[in-house]
């Protein structure tokens, strides 16, 4: 597997820049996934209405808008988590460093486009077999190579000071913050390319919340973040880049400051300044 | 006003008398559940007391030696029921063998990979199953089961397996295997409900995160799901074995009722509950009866430390799971 760095310079040379919108308006940042008229369908209910958007290479993307609006929709999209319900349906084109997401086998676009959820879900095991989980289905067992993938990945999730000693007891034991916080290793572990987040502070106290936070400024580095957040302060402080969801549709989106202090269209500001009825 | 009158008689509930605060719950369910709980313990209590009282006389006799000897003979007064507890012990487990990867893979399939309506239309009718008495699933054994062996699964075991002993001798239709193939029928049906159902308990967050790092359905089904599903499908697998061992009528029907030891599984053999519902209308004598009990005390102690076994198994398996 290709180290981080490697994996940097193979997106670099395999990116394909369409006239971007988004990524044309934070400089210096190449487009690693693009949406283009996204439809999305459960059952007959049209939960997504022809989103199109370019996510930004090594930034922070942040979905906000109101409960219901399809945020997580759009999010479990982009690494086709729905396909696993029944009965559901996707139009539109998206793409990752211009491959094709939806035509691409989906065991490899899961482990390129890695997630973490809402509530942390840790596997009932030890908490090196939850990070090293990933590892071992994509085909990697040396020993050596997966105690070190383990470390590095823990260390990335500012968690490995806490439980290098313990690695071996269950996950079951530690706090919810350092749960969510082994969930992002565990993601992390098979270096994904984009790391998705649904609401995942949602559930955890301001401090374990800026401990997440700060370790997302810091996973910019290695990967391209987008989190759905509720906390407009959030995303004030950790995206570069935010867009509004309305009802299954991307009202807008711009870069953060922007949306939050001079947003283009009228339903974004009165949702940012907490007027939304 | 109104809040007044509610303040009134919260203020009233928190000094009511005893018959109120019985009619308000707490206590009385505690008492009622607790009475029924101990009902249970003292029901159980007297099946062993009555058992052990009762077999007294065999227990004097032989002993040990009533689990250790073969001889089954009334008349001359001589009692061993090695034969009984060897039949109880490999018909349950050729049923085990079967049923145990054939339910849980059936339970596989209806809670992960079937479609919805296909799954519920399948338990329902498996679920049935579980509630068909034994005597017809004696029936079925005899008119459709041994047929069926006799023309199809003994040639060809004799024929990739004849070298082992297991298969040599002649088979005349009634024997372990027959029994055994019948129990594994009965019991598959409580493998897959209850399987199922805890298959189907598994959050579905634990699935997400399985494929979200790439693993495949299968992969998540097998690392993931599986496992965290293990004690309540072991659950079910002792249950199924509960039943099996004490199953009396389907297997006397099927197993030949001859109180002999062998290899083959293709003789007739004998079980603990088959003997019991058999001789015990005939008995004669205190020494038979008695030690027709003794049988049925052997039989209860086999489920009892089966069980323990298997709660001693998962304990020590979840623990593995946990720290290794
Ligand atoms: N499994 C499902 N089946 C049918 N409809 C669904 C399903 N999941 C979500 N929906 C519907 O799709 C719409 C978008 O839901 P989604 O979960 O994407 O909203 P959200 O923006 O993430 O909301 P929240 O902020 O509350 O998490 C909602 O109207 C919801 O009712
Ligand atoms: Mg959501």
């Amino acid at each position: 597997m290709a180290s981080p760095q490697q994996q940097q310079i193979m997106t670099r040379e395999s990116v394909t820049r369409p006239a971007e919108t988004a990524a044309s308006k934070t400089p210096g940042a190449a487009c690693k996934l693009t949406a283009r008229n996204i439809d999305f369908f459960y059952g007959s209910f049209q939960a997504l209405h022809s989103i199109s958007l370019d996510v930004p290479s090594h930034r922070i993307t942040a979905f906000i808008g109101p409960s219901g609006c399809g945020k997580s929709t759009f999010l479990r999209t982009m690494n086709r988590m729905n396909e696993a319900l029944r009965n559901t349906r996707v139009e539109g084109e998206l793409r990752l460093d211009g491959q094709d997401i939806l035509s691409m086998d989906v065991t490899t676009v899961r482990r390129r486009v890695g997630m973490v959820f809402q509530k942390s879900n840790p596997f009932p095991k030890s908490i090196f077999d939850n990070v090293a989980y990933g590892l071992r289905v994509n085909g990697i067992s040396r020993k050596s190579v997966v105690e070190e993938a383990v470390e590095r990945s823990l260390q990335h999730a500012a968690l490995w000071t806490e439980v290098k000693d313990k690695l071996h007891k269950p996950a079951s034991a530690l706090s919810g913050g350092q749960q969510q916080r082994l969930c992002i290793a565990r993601a992390l572990a098979v270096e994904p390319e984009v790391l998705l987040l649904d609401e995942p502070c949602s559930a955890l106290d301001p401090i374990a919340t800026r401990r997440i936070e700060e370790l997302l400024f810091e996973l910019k580095e290695m990967t391209t973040i987008v989190i759905v957040t509720h906390n407009m302060q959030q995303a004030a402080r950790i995206a570069d880049l935010t867009g509004f969801f309305l009802l299954g549709k991307l009202m807008e989106i711009d870069d953060t400051k922007k949306i939050f202090q001079n947003p283009g269209k009228k339903e974004t500001e009165d949702y940012v300044t907490g007027r939304f009825g | 006003m109104a809040s007044s009158s509610i303040a009134g008689s919260l203020r009233h509930r928190a000094n009511r008398g005893v018959l109120a605060r019985l009619r308000g719950g707490d206590e009385i369910s505690y008492l009622v559940t607790l009475a029924c709980a101990v009902l249970i313990f003292v029901v159980v209590a007297l099946i062993v007391a009555k058992l052990w009282g009762n077999s007294q006389p065999a227990i004097r006799a032989f002993g040990w030696d009533f689990l250790r000897t073969s001889r089954w003979n009334p008349n001359g007064g001589k009692f061993g029921a090695l034969p009984f507890l060897y039949g109880t012990c490999v018909t349950s487990a050729i049923a085990l063998l079967i049923a145990v990867p054939t339910g849980v893979a059936s339970a596989i399939f209806l809670a992960e990979m079937a479609p919805p309506k296909l799954s519920n239309l399948l338990t329902f009718l498996i679920e049935l199953l579980a509630a068909v008495p034994s005597v017809i699933y004696g029936l079925l054994g005899i008119f459709m089961l041994l047929p069926l062996i006799r023309v199809y699964l003994v040639p060809a075991l004799k024929s990739t397996f004849g070298f082992l002993p297991l298969f040599q001798g002649s088979f005349y239709g009634v024997s372990f295997l027959s029994a055994g193939l019948v129990l594994a029928v009965m019991v598959i049906p409580f493998i897959v409900s209850v399987s199922r159902e805890v298959l189907l308990a598994v959050p579905t967050e634990q699935r997400e995160a399985a494929l979200a790092v790439g693993a495949t359905k299968w992969e998540t089904t097998w690392d993931i799901v599986l496992p965290y599903a293990r004690s309540g499908i072991f659950g079910s697998i002792f249950l199924a074995l509960a039943r099996a061992l004490g199953e009396t009528m389907a297997v006397t029907m099927v197993i030949g009722n001859t109180p002999k030891i062998t290899a083959s599984l293709l003789s007739p053999g004998y079980s603990i509950a088959a003997v019991i519902a058999n001789e015990f209308a005939e008995a004669s004598g205190d020494l038979y009866v008695s030690s027709l009990i003794f049988a049925g005390l052997v039989l209860f102690g086999l489920t009892i430390v089966i069980n323990a076994l298997a709660r001693i198994l998962i304990l020590a398996t979840s623990q593995k799971a946990a720290t290794a």
